[in-house]
């Protein structure tokens, strides 16, 4: 009885998930009349403008990681190291951005730093580029830390760095050579799940008028029929392919001998 | 007929065999032991008896009634777990409830039960408290009320006192075994300490590797096991080779020096095993004894007790003597003479 | 420590709080609740009022068919072969959000999407007749649901793991049946983490705009919506207005949260 409720549960789950993305396949092979052809893929990969916003999206995404990682990974390290008190602050902080709605951020930073504040980033090409990117690292905030977080709580932080210092290492080292090796794992994991939220993100890229790919799919969706359904299948490969690669990794580091 | 009746019992998980051919009667009111070390298929007679795992074949029978295929809801049974298993989100006197409660016994009784079981575990004040407000023996005590409390007809006890502390373990032996005689529900415990085995049971069940290698009251068990396996499980256990010389005369050999049980053994064997109890070996001796000599290699004090390991022609043995203030235990080095009745040597055949 | 509070200071406090100051800043800059006042307008209690709901049935029914498969898959007893691979499925799903994710309803359950075509031609059913409509809350719901179940399934997880075997095995032995198992021990237990699962559910839906764009373009008037063109074109004609309409999406994201929280530590008094 429990056992067959459990597998209507899953099957039913199954199968909601599983109509919108064979829809969404089927649809965009329809785009020639009466058989199945991959006219829209070759329709949406041969256009300049897709080309370009997803190249900018890329190039978005791995910086907001290089960024993610410069702000969480020596903060993490120290709360654990030095600061436990501070703790709860800090993770209270990293949860913001779940709570408080994107759209809201992006709408402090068009006022914030508009052309007459003090700070006119949005004032230019490269200021927007750089507010985009800081509103992407913030939007990443919450998974980059909990996954660093949880990569350094399986390591003995104390003793590594005691021991890197009596070697004679100092902070950037230690940090570089010593702890970010470590939690490799926990930062891949972090990384491709950032690539995964920013290369389709909509709202900041629209309201900061950057050229990216959420707001290219959105132009798109109003003015055509078959591609945003062959784009669709595109991001839902690049999301599988990050979500991939974060299981690979972490079976790969069960491994390697941890640390102790 | 009996109360509990397991007949032919047998488990397998995929091609393992964990359970063969096990058959047990349990007498009503009786506290029976299945004693074994892990893996020995104990905890799986235990869960089949509870119903968490259907038996491959065989029949399980409660006061008369077949419950091999009933669900484990339906077989009017209380269940104590290694780990308390008591449900967090409930306070002391709502999880002493829960059995009456989905019985769907009016509020008034379920209130009586309550109150009564919380006597008998001599926690009278503490129903409003949550579990994680006490100690490993407390809760150990409500789980054992919770499972009393709709007076169930088999008590079923799986290992409830391994998670404990030493001392707690001891008192709360005595503690169990008190309230199963005062209810007189028929119980069977599951454990790996034949120390609990042998003091709380009426009969014990030995177990390895899924069979029952004997079934028999405590004093039996011990002083007269069935097998080399019983005999080298329960208790310490010296055991010193010999040669048969003659074996419808009892004449062996240890070492060069002959000895005479003044029994037959059993015919046809080489070499035999002599099994001898610690406390059946002395230093001194009567009249009559048989006699080894041998040097001390170790002496260890336990208190009451003092256990001195003396090497001799055949193997080493340990010798348990009575403290005694007035004459000190022999040194590491010493020459001695061990000394056993001819009637407390066991002999073990391959 | 300082390039983390300089960086959030920077990038997510201060924009943040200037929208909050700004909720009650007069023109001439001294203290007002007019633009508080002002939401209180037919369209914009409507829109709030059409996101709260289309957040709260999702992250319902979200919460329920999440839980429900989680626990299918961990203690249902399904093949443990099938938890893996909905572990990553449900990773890929609830990333899966914004335009794409619209793209993937339209060619299913829109006008001309494969379902609604299929149920007209094989079965002569036509869900329009029956007035379903994707680009309508009910459609905002389902489609929400493709990344609120998966959410569930990943963060309710753990939670389920924590439930020991014994508990059911003692109330099995006590004579509870399954349902009883389930009311009585099983979802009081769980209950803390699913509100708290809840909280996170509504506020995702809340400040979901990607999705919704995509849907129903700004036909549908919901509070992000509402936003989005507000900041795009003023259409509220007072700016003011629009810092309050934006204060009020963190307030009831935060209420929502502060009230999980503290159900949820009235419910834990068993655990401290």
């Amino acid at each position: 009885m429990t056992r067959f409720l459990a597998w209507a549960m899953f099957l039913f789950g199954v199968a909601y998930f599983a109509l919108p993305l064979f829809g969404m396949t089927e649809f965009s092979l329809r785009m020639r009349r009466g058989v199945y052809s991959l006219d829209a893929y070759r329709v949406v990969l041969g256009d300049p403008q897709f080309q370009a916003t997803f190249a900018y999206s890329t190039v978005m995404a791995l910086l907001t990681i290089v960024v993610g990682v410069l702000v969480v990974v020596p903060t993490a390290y120290w709360v654990r190291l030095y600061l436990p008190r501070l703790r709860p602050v800090v993770e209270f902080i990293t949860l913001l951005p779940l709570v408080i709605p994107p759209i809201v951020i992006v709408f402090g930073y068009l006022r914030l730093f508009n052309t007459s504040s003090w700070l006119p980033l949005t004032g230019t090409a490269a200021g927007t580029n750089l507010l985009l990117l800081m509103g992407y690292a913030t939007l990443s905030l919450p998974y980059m830390y909990r996954a660093v977080d949880n990569g350094l709580r399986t390591i003995d932080v104390r003793t590594l760095t005691e021991a890197a210092q009596s070697l004679g290492a100092g902070w950037a080292t230690i940090l570089a050579r010593v702890i970010l090796p470590n939690v490799l794992v926990a930062v891949l994991s972090g990384a491709f799940l950032t690539f995964a939220i920013v290369i389709g993100e909509f709202v900041m890229a629209a309201l900061l008028n950057r050229p990216a790919f959420g707001p290219y799919l959105q132009l798109m969706g109003a003015n055509k029929a078959y591609e945003p359904a062959a784009l669709a299948v595109i991001a839902f490969v690049v999301t599988w392919v990050c979500m991939g690669l974060i299981s690979l990794v972490t079976r790969f580091q069960k491994f390697t001998p941890a640390p102790r | 007929m009996a109360f509990l009746e397991l007949s032919a019992l047998q488990k397998y998980f995929g091609a393992n065999h964990v359970v063969r051919s096990f058959d047990l009667d349990v007498a009503k009111g009786e506290f029976v032991t299945l004693l074994g070390p892990s893996g020995c298929g104990k905890t799986t007679v235990l869960r089949m008896v509870a119903g968490f795992e259907t038996p491959s074949s065989g029949q399980i029978r409660i006061d008369g009634r077949d419950v091999t295929a009933l669900r484990t809801s339906q077989r009017d049974i209380g269940m104590v777990f290694q780990a308390y298993a008591l449900f967090p989100n409930m306070t002391v006197a709502e999880n002493v409830a829960f059995g009456l409660r989905v019985a769907g016994r009016p509020r008034a009784e379920i209130d009586a039960g309550v109150r009564e079981m919380l006597t008998l575990i001599r926690l009278p004040d503490l129903g409003g408290r949550y579990p994680f407000q006490l100690s490993g023996g407390q809760q150990q005590r409500v789980a054992l009320a919770r499972a009393l409390a709709a007076r169930p007809k088999v008590l079923l006890l799986d290992e409830p006192l391994s998670a404990l502390d030493a001392k707690i373990r001891v008192s709360l032996r005595t503690e169990i075994r008190a309230i199963q005689r005062q209810l007189g529900i028929t119980t069977i415990f599951v454990t790996h300490d034949q120390e609990e085995a042998l003091s709380m049971s009426d009969r014990i069940v030995v177990m390895s590797g899924g069979v029952a290698e004997q079934v028999g009251p405590p004093f039996e068990i011990y002083n007269r096991p069935a097998t080399r396996f019983v005999a080298g499980f329960v208790g310490t256990l010296n055991q010193i080779a010999a040669e048969v010389i003659d074996a419808g005369a009892g004449r062996l050999a240890v070492g060069g020096a002959e000895i005479a049980l003044g029994r037959a053994i059993p015919p046809g064997q080489g070499t035999v095993s002599l099994a001898l109890r610690p406390e059946a070996v002395g230093l001194g001796g009567r009249p009559g004894d048989i006699r080894l000599a041998g040097e001390v290699s170790e002496v260890s004090f336990h208190g009451s007790v003092v256990r001195v390991r003396v090497e001799v022609a055949g193997g080493s043995i340990a010798v348990d003597t009575f403290n005694n203030a007035a004459s000190r235990p022999p040194a590491a080095g010493e020459r001695v003479e061990i000394a056993f009745a001819p009637s407390d040597v066991l002999i073990l055949g391959d | 420590m300082a390039p983390f509070l300089v960086f959030t200071g920077l990038f997510l406090i201060l924009p943040t709080l200037y929208i909050v100051v700004g909720a009650f800043r007069a023109t001439d800059g001294g203290f007002t609740l007019q633009h508080i006042a002002g939401l209180n307008t037919p369209a914009i209690r409507n829109a709030y009022w059409v996101s709260i709901r289309i957040s709260f049935w999702s992250a319902l029914f979200g919460c329920a068919i999440g839980l429900g498969m989680a626990a299918a898959v961990i203690h249902g007893g399904l093949p443990g072969r099938l938890r893996g691979p909905l572990m990553t499925f449900s990773g890929v799903a609830s990333n899966f959000a914004g335009i794409a994710l619209a793209f993937a309803f339209i060619a299913t359950l829109g006008p001309a999407g494969l379902v609604t075509l299929w149920l007209r031609t094989e079965f002569g059913v036509n869900l329009r007749a029956y007035g379903f409509n994707l680009l309508s809350t009910t459609g905002l719901i389902i489609t929400y649901l493709f990344f609120q179940i998966p959410l569930m399934i990943l963060i309710i997880a753990p939670a389920l793991d924590g439930l020991k075997r014994e508990w059911r095995e003692a109330a099995e032995t006590l004579g509870a049946s399954t349902f009883q198992y389930v009311r009585m021990v099983a979802l009081p237990i769980l209950f803390p983490s699913i509100l708290g699962c809840f909280a996170l559910l509504f506020a995702n839906a809340f400040g979901a705009v990607a999705t919704a764009i995509a849907l129903t373009g700004s036909s549908l008037n919901i509070a992000p919506i509402l936003l989005f063109a507000q900041i795009r074109g003023d259409v509220l004609g007072s700016p003011g207005l629009g810092y309050a309409l934006a204060l009020g999406m963190v307030v009831i994201a935060g209420v929502a949260n502060a009230l999980s929280i503290w159900l949820r530590t009235r419910s834990e008094k068993w655990l401290r």
